[in-house]
């Protein structure tokens, strides 16, 4: 009864292993070649479109950007975006869209696909939880900006608040000036470029992923590690920062490597016996 | 001993800071990347070739689980070739019809686009 839990339904459960439950879905080889969501619109950036976003809420302008979409226009512009919250979220398409203004908060969040332009700023949790695309911000961000990003591109050009890339597990951030306290706090994966100077506790119980950092950090946090810059990081960084007309200020060689020093990767094995004098 | 005072460790199935070869990139993927109007492979920098119950496999987000690799399809030996190959089956499988979310969102889908 050492491994067995009591469910709501009375019924124990042993504990379960962690492999062999794979459900066996196989890649099919005559798959079509389709490059988009079954239910994603069909654009073209060669149709333009522009709105103006002055007298809309965030859902009106939401439903614009869906509705132009689904006429076909691929390149739209937004103007007067009002540094509204959770505008341009849940664009799981290709799209180019220019946001000629400032966001609120939870901007262009959980998109999965768009290159998205904010040529003003981005409050809080900016591009939050985004699949793949880019997003570009010309100027400043808030706090918690690209919080639990799973892939895509995420730059800011100006300075970025704290826990930047909280908890996210791909994708790449780059700031181009500095980033705020517990930046990459609990990282899990992917790659976070930060070429001003970082805040403290830097990587703060990060579990994996790198971070490159191109001025001073004010301290690192839990299991942050410096590690050796190698060739492959410089190519990579040369090649993905010259995407958007970045540069390290001292040179790509000269940047610290921060990585997961690999000390919380083990689970505590007198865990259960504690959840079990808790619960 | 030591094992089971540290407690338990699950690995990765692949190394995932493994940064991609953009010179092995399969002629699928650069279409691919040029009709989502990007300049690299975005988020499929992080997809790599691994396993699963023995077999070459890729892990789908989507459905938060392990796609097995056909044993009839031939993987090249250098890892960077077989996560090219592992980005563009996992591309082809998240766009089908046939994909488990397609299903899902008939069932549970809330919103309309």
């Amino acid at each position: 009864m050492a491994n067995a839990l009591k469910t709501d339904a009375g019924e124990s459960a042993k504990t379960e292993r962690l492999a062999g439950r794979s459900q066996q879905i196989f890649f099919l080889p005559e798959e079509e070649e389709n490059f988009l969501y079954p239910e994603a619109a069909e654009v073209d950036f060669e149709k333009k479109a522009t709105f103006d976003a002055a007298e809309m809420n965030a859902r009106e302008i939401n439903r614009k950007i869906r509705a132009l979409m689904a006429e076909g226009a691929g390149s739209i512009r937004m103007e007067n975006p009002g540094a509204k919250h959770s505008v341009a979220v849940g664009i799981l398409n290709r799209l180019k869209l220019e946001i000629a203004g400032s966001l609120g908060y939870f901007g262009c969040g959980l998109s999965d696909g768009p290159v998205i332009t904010v040529t003003g700023r981005v409050g809080w949790s900016c591009a939050e939880n985004m699949m793949s695309g880019v997003v570009v911000v010309e100027k400043n961000a808030g706090s918690t900006f690209g919080a639990a990003i799973r892939g895509g591109d995420l730059v800011c050009r100006g300075d970025v608040g704290g826990r930047t890339g909280i908890c996210m597990k791909g994708g790449t951030v780059i700031v181009g000036g500095r980033a705020g306290a517990f930046s990459a706090f609990m990282m899990q994966r992917g790659r976070m470029v930060i070429l001003g100077d970082a805040g403290i506790n830097l990587g703060d119980s990060m579990y994996d992923g790198t971070i490159y950092v191109g001025g001073k950090i004010a301290s690192l946090g839990v299991d942050a590690v410096p590690a050796d810059m190698t060739e492959t990081d410089i190519g990579w960084l040369s090649a993905k920062l010259a995407l958007y007309g970045m540069e390290a200020p001292n040179g790509l060689e000269n940047l610290t490597k921060i990585v997961a020093g690999k000390q919380l990767w083990n689970y505590d094995s007198l865990e259960p016996s504690e959840k079990k004098l808790v619960l | 001993m030591a094992e089971k005072d540290a407690g338990q460790h699950i690995g990765y199935r692949y190394d995932v800071n493994l940064v991609p070869d953009p010179a092995k990139m399969t002629p699928f993927l650069k279409r691919y990347i040029a009709l989502m109007g990007w300049n690299d492979l975005n988020w499929l920098e992080d997809v790599h070739m691994g396993f699963e119950e023995g077999k070459p496999a890729v892990f789908d987000r989507n459905i938060n689980g392990w796609v097995t690799v056909p044993e009839n399809i031939k993987l090249p030996e250098d890892q960077q070739s077989r996560d090219m190959i592992a980005r563009e089956l996992l591309v082809k499988f998240q766009m089908s019809r046939r994909h488990p979310l397609v299903d899902l969102k008939k069932a549970h889908g809330k919103l309309q686009t």
